[in-house]
């Protein structure tokens, strides 16, 4: 009601089609590198080489996807998209796992060192990775992970924020749930099976939203690690892709790259787009 | 807070906590460990012994007129950065609130850009700008304008912090708009009734009600500023023409991994280790904030 | 069905003492009820005989076993909650059956002793519901399903009733007493409200700052309350309680003399409930009346004693007040007359 009475003060006429086309003139600008990619991976080398290029596509997007997808620069982009998801979600699902599991100790347990831990976890906060590259890389080295999944996805599963919020979403659970769990016969691991995981799900979703695009859009890290071409993910790829010196670049299989690079967080985020928002708002408490 | 209730035994708890602990041990503390324990030596150029230099490391990076260019670079990119991400968020955000039917169609549009990497926001828009093939470089071209962000240093940070503030557009559009949607509409409607006109009614109602977002915010885009925006610079860039674009946590990597100048990176990595705790203690004192709000 | 026995039990939080030592003999079948005001420990010793806070001296008997250290699991008890603790995520069916199937029991069974206590509650139609899509109290109905399927021994409720409003809190009170006395489970039901505890008990246990300050049938406390805290507690309104000098065959309030029940001599604190006090021209009570608040079947006056105490008369019928107010003589039998020791509240004679 409150809101209609505003809208009946603010939306008259003029008014209301200056905001539209505020609006729809935000959204274009927004719009327009990604469809510029797009344009550009669907028409050839010479109509990009030669300025100005088309504003509107051209007929070979099957040719260059197909090009980009099994032949790609140094590698075929299908693998790169494999290693990508295998990264993505290889971190979303390890940091939940882990972020669960210590939530929970933290929360339902009184164990020695308890306090020392929690401060332990929550200093990573302050550590993001590129602050430590150099020693994490030795470490990598040191273990032989090197062009290897684990390499890629260890030093990246373990953060705090993901903790904190599992501790923030359990510490809202009444007491009296656990209580009731324990008069009911449950384990702590019955418990948390039956009735903590359960009552989770929207937050684990949400939270998966999240670290599955931080994940994927990971680009130092992995361009670090990966020295051989097959181990490349896509977004670190793309760089690869430029040739060294004054050769002419790809520019439609490129481009064609850059789009399927953003394919699978764009529909994540689109399709999932209330708990994604919700995850954002959550974890950056 | 705590738990009332709490389940009994050690053991259990230990090993739920175990894998985190020790992935943090391996993978955060030990290396942080070691880039403070590096900081402190200069290895000789074969790599075969290094010499303890105590804070020598320290004093020529704040004597290197290059670090410090890094460190005033890294201030005009993050300020760029958070300003040029902010204000449109915020603008679009006040529209998108005064459209109520369709401000959900818009959300959905604008939020495409908060998905796509750095990295690949840093090729699409070095793409656009190219001074080859760049369809906007070629039309300021006729333009008479002669576009080169690859000699011009000016034109490089301009690239680098449009890239970079693009995808992040969408991330304060969607807080902006969430707390304005959250601002109570009696306390709009009280002072439409007091007379108070759009615009003014934004200035000296809304803005303040949207203060603590603001501060969250900008301390998130500095911070995303001073660490995410790493793809940005390496695919458009590289840190030139001239270092003009290279940031601190550029640095540290062109030293540590393409000069291999190891103690000089680890003391880099120290000093922004630093700046990160500074960081984190101003996020914390506006969630402290919050909670008396 | 068991008895429990409590035997000095004590509670400690670090140095102070929240349990001072209750002890009480609970038959088999008997339905107890802990009332006391907010803090007054009466949670934390139904909380001790569930198993969910630890007893610190004392012995805890169920059923003649020896329970101080057993798991909740192992004290054959069930537990209804404050605010029901209903798993949000499990059907009404899931909530019911979740001990039991911790337990181990086959499906079939379950879900045969689900459908029994669900008939018993009237929730067979709502099995598959989510606690999210029942009303307050179908929520409770579930919370007491939950506790009747794993048919325990004794029964532990903590203020279930408090979530409800006035009118489903009446009916729920009745229901309860039906199923127990049904039942015939031992229970232990903790509550803030006297109506509650006068009309559900069969005994009841005052506590108050940790002790038990009474434990009789419900007419015995409100007849004969053993302590001042006890006599102010139970009763609506509550009584009013004066300072009086006991004397050779009278009582003497300020200039007002009434019998002396006890014979008790010195300084003594007088207890009179309202709804004892009966209009007497004749009467020693001089009440000048400044409000009344007529409830229908009776009327309630709060005015002032000659010694400008207030004081609190609850008459049969309606009673209205003239504008200024009015003096009004009241007169009192002596066997409803209380008298407590000033310093240590106990009950004189």
């Amino acid at each position: 009601m409150a809101r209609e009475i505003t809208g009946m003060v603010e939306r008259r006429g003029a008014g209301l089609w200056l905001t539209h086309l505020c609006m729809i003139a935000g959204v274009l600008v927004i719009f327009f590198p990604i469809w510029l990619a797009f344009v550009a991976s669907t028409v050839t080398q010479p109509e990009i080489v030669r300025p100005p290029m088309p504003l509107w596509p051209g007929d070979q997007l099957i040719e260059n996807y197909t090009a980009a997808l099994f032949s790609g620069v140094n590698v075929p982009v299908l693998t790169m998209l494999g290693n990508s998801l295998v990264m993505a979600v290889g971190i979303a699902v390890g940091k939940i796992i882990i972020s669960l599991t210590s939530a929970f100790a933290i929360v339902y347990f009184r164990f020695p060192g308890r306090n020392m831990f929690f401060w332990l976890i929550f200093l990573t906060l302050m550590l993001p990775v590129e602050v430590r590259i150099v020693p994490t890389y030795e470490v990598i080295a040191g273990f032989g992970m090197l062009n290897s999944y684990q390499g890629l996805i260890f030093p990246l599963v373990a953060s705090a924020t993901a903790t904190f919020l599992f501790r923030q979403f359990f510490l809202t659970i009444p007491d009296e749930l656990a209580e009731a769990a324990r008069v009911d016969g449950a384990s702590p691991m019955q418990f948390f099976r039956d009735i903590l995981l359960p009552m989770s799900r929207t937050n684990i979703a949400a939270l998966f939203v999240i670290l599955f695009i931080y994940g994927w859009n990971q680009y130092l890290w992995p361009l670090l690690i990966t020295t051989d071409p097959s181990m490349n993910t896509i977004v670190m790829g793309i760089r690869q892709m430029f040739p060294s010196g004054d050769d002419v670049a790809d520019w439609p299989v490129i481009m064609a790259t850059s789009i399927l690079a953003m394919i699978p967080p764009v529909v994540v985020v689109i399709s999932m787009q209330k708990l994604f928002i919700r995850g954002l708002v959550d974890s950056e408490k | 807070m705590e738990k009332r209730v709490t389940f009994k035994g050690w053991l259990l708890p230990l090993c739920l906590i175990a894998p985190q602990v020790l992935i943090s041990a391996v993978f955060f503390f030990y290396p942080a460990g070691q880039a403070v324990w590096q900081s402190l030596f200069i290895p000789d150029p074969f790599g075969l012994s290094s010499q303890f230099v105590g804070l020598g490391n320290f004093e020529y990076l704040l004597g290197d007129p290059y670090y410090r260019a890094s460190f005033v670079t890294t201030a005009v990119f993050s300020t760029l950065v958070t300003l040029a991400s902010m204000i449109p968020a915020l603008f679009l955000a006040v529209m998108a609130d005064r459209l109520v039917k369709s401000a959900g169609t818009y959300r959905t549009l604008l939020i495409w850009p908060y998905a796509v990497a750095p990295a690949i926001a840093g090729v699409l828009w070095m793409f656009m700008f190219n001074t080859r093939v760049g369809v906007v470089s070629w039309y300021l071209g006729q333009l008479g304008y002669d576009w080169n962000h690859v000699l011009n240093g000016t034109e490089a940070m301009g690239l680098v912090v449009a890239a970079s503030a693009w995808g992040r557009i969408s991330y304060n559009f969607l807080f902006f708009f969430a707390a304005l949607q959250a601002v109570p509409r009696s306390i709009i409607e009280a002072a439409a009734i007091d007379g108070a006109r759009f615009w003014r009614r934004f200035f000296t109602i809304v803005l303040p009600l949207l203060s603590p977002t603001t501060f969250f915010l900008l301390v998130v885009n500095i911070v995303y500023a001073f660490f995410e925006t790493f793809g940005v610079i390496h695919t458009i860039t590289a840190g030139g023409p001239q270092q003009s674009t290279t940031i601190l946590v550029y640095k540290v990597f062109s030293d540590g991994f393409v000069s291999q100048d190891l103690g000089s990176s680890a003391a880099q990595s120290v000093i922004l280790l630093v700046v990160v705790g500074l960081l984190t203690v101003l996020q914390f004192k506006y969630i402290e904030k919050r909670v008396h709000y | 069905m068991a008895t429990v026995t409590f035997d000095n039990i004590k509670k400690r939080f670090g140095p102070t003492e929240v349990i001072k030592g209750v002890s009480l003999d609970v038959a088999d079948g008997e339905f107890i009820v802990i009332v006391g005001p907010s803090g007054c420990g009466k949670s934390t010793l139904l909380r001790m005989v569930a198993g969910l806070e630890t007893i610190t001296e004392g012995e805890l008997r169920i059923g003649n076993r020896r329970a101080n250290d057993l798991e909740p699991m192992d004290r054959d008890i069930a537990m209804v909650f404050q605010n029901y603790a209903l798993y949000p995520h499990m059907s009404v069916a899931q909530n019911m059956g979740y001990g039991l199937r911790i337990a181990g029991l086959p499906k079939a069974e379950i879900a045969a002793k689900v459908q029994d206590a669900a008939k018993l509650l009237q929730l067979t139609e709502l099995l598959d519901r989510k606690p999210r899509q029942l009303s307050g109290g179908q929520r409770q109905r579930v919370a007491m399903g939950r506790a009747i399927v794993r048919a325990p021994s004794v029964f532990l409720f903590d203020e279930p009733l408090s979530n409800l409003d006035a009118k489903l809190r009446v009916q729920m009170r009745l229901e309860i007493r039906e199923l127990q006395a049904k039942l015939g489970i031992t229970s232990l039901y903790v509550t803030h409200d006297q109506v509650e505890a006068m009309t559900m008990a069969d005994r009841m246990i005052v506590m108050n700052a940790g002790r038990a300050e009474q434990i009789g049938t419900p007419l015995d406390v409100y007849e004969r309350p053993a302590t001042l805290f006890a006599a102010q507690f139970i009763g609506s309104p509550s009584m009013n309680v004066l300072e009086g000098e006991g004397r050779e065959g009278a009582l003497w309030l300020g200039a007002a003399r009434l019998p002396n029940p006890t014979g008790h001599r010195g300084p003594v604190m007088l207890g009179l409930r309202p709804e004892h006090l009966v209009p007497d021209p004749e009467g020693p009570i001089a009440m000048q009346v400044q409000l009344a608040e007529p409830l229908g079947a009776n009327t309630l006056l709060h005015g002032k004693l000659e010694t400008g105490q207030g004081f609190t008369a609850s008459l049969p019928g309606v009673h209205t007040v003239a504008h200024g107010g009015e003096i009004l003589r009241l007169g009192i039998k002596p066997e409803n007359m209380h008298l407590f020791d000033r310093a240590t509240g106990l009950r004189l004679g």
